[in-house]
């Protein structure tokens, strides 16, 4: 699989490390609500199809990548510096 | 000032190594008494960064991925986002990126004790390091000057080309000597001669 870095260009896999759900929602620090905590910790839709994922560009610039990959055929549809879709998202949109 | 002893110790021995039936594919050396600063901006003071290395190198860069220039024993280049290395003859190269870039525009660390600096030159380059690392090193893809940050068996490398078949490659000081001995086993088939 080949994940097209925004800086570097096109990688081999060997170079990024799988950081998980990217859909995840984090219910507020002070929040006490176990059975959404229990969510955010365990709960995962596997859905089968586009996913968007959080990888670590970890064997070249280090960054964090928000990548949408159909988790059957592993697709690559888009990929972003994590830092810019947090940035897009406080702006009030969405990447 | 003591002299820094070399990580590559008795692995490294001049002359001509491998197949030489075809001549000398490649050379290798080591680049010595480098200074190597890794200098990292904030997200929004990357320009005034670039500027604050500019002056203090004389090496303008554009904030563009992997961009770098090379001048003589100076080089400086990208390999992340707001990320730099500048690399000099001069032992005062921190001392001056300091005076130039004070802490609201970023941070820097000195590198010159964690890093040795291997140069492969030759036709052959771009063939060896195509067996080690999984980058395209053709010129289109990696053009001169520019700069890369890349995975030999799962180690860290930074590689800058430095003209159309000479690279410099930026290793971890520990594990010099083994990327030594595998360099040089990926180019015997080429030919290879240490200078």
């Amino acid at each position: 699989m080949i994940i097209k870095c925004p800086y570097c260009g096109p990688r081999d896999v060997i170079e990024f490390i799988y950081q998980g759900d990217a859909t995840r929602k984090r219910p507020e620090p002070a929040s006490t609500d176990q059975a959404a905590w229990n969510a955010y910790v365990y709960d995962r839709t596997n859905t089968g199809g586009s996913h968007r994922e959080f990888w670590l560009h970890g064997g070249g610039c280090r960054q964090h990548l928000v990548v949408t990959r159909d988790m059957s055929s592993h697709a690559i549809s888009s990929v972003a510096l994590a830092r810019d879709v947090a940035a897009s998202i406080n702006d009030g949109g969405r990447a | 000032m003591a002299e820094r002893q070399s990580p590559l110790g008795a692995f490294f021995v001049p002359g001509d190594h491998g197949n030489a039936a075809a001549g000398v594919g490649v050379t290798l050396r080591e680049r010595k008494n480098l200074s190597i600063v890794q200098v990292t901006a904030w997200i929004d003071t990357i320009p005034a960064v670039l500027t604050a290395i500019g002056s203090a190198t004389g090496l303008v860069l554009q904030n563009k991925p992997g961009l770098g220039r090379v001048a003589g024993e100076k080089s400086v280049f990208g390999f992340a986002p707001g990320r730099y290395f500048v690399v000099g003859a001069t032992p005062d190269l921190e001392l001056r990126l300091r005076s130039a870039i004070s802490s609201d525009l970023g941070t820097m660390i000195d590198l010159t004790h964690g890093r040795t600096v291997i140069r492969i030159g030759g036709p052959g380059s771009e063939w060896v390091l195509s067996k080690l690392f999984a980058i395209d090193f053709s010129e289109h893809a990696f053009p001169i000057a520019y700069g890369r940050a890349t995975l030999h068996h799962d180690i860290h490398a930074n590689i800058q080309r430095i003209d159309d078949e000479t690279f410099d490659i930026y290793v971890f000081r520990t594990f010099a000597r083994s990327f030594w001995q595998t360099l040089g086993h990926a180019a015997a088939e080429v030919g290879y001669r240490v200078e």
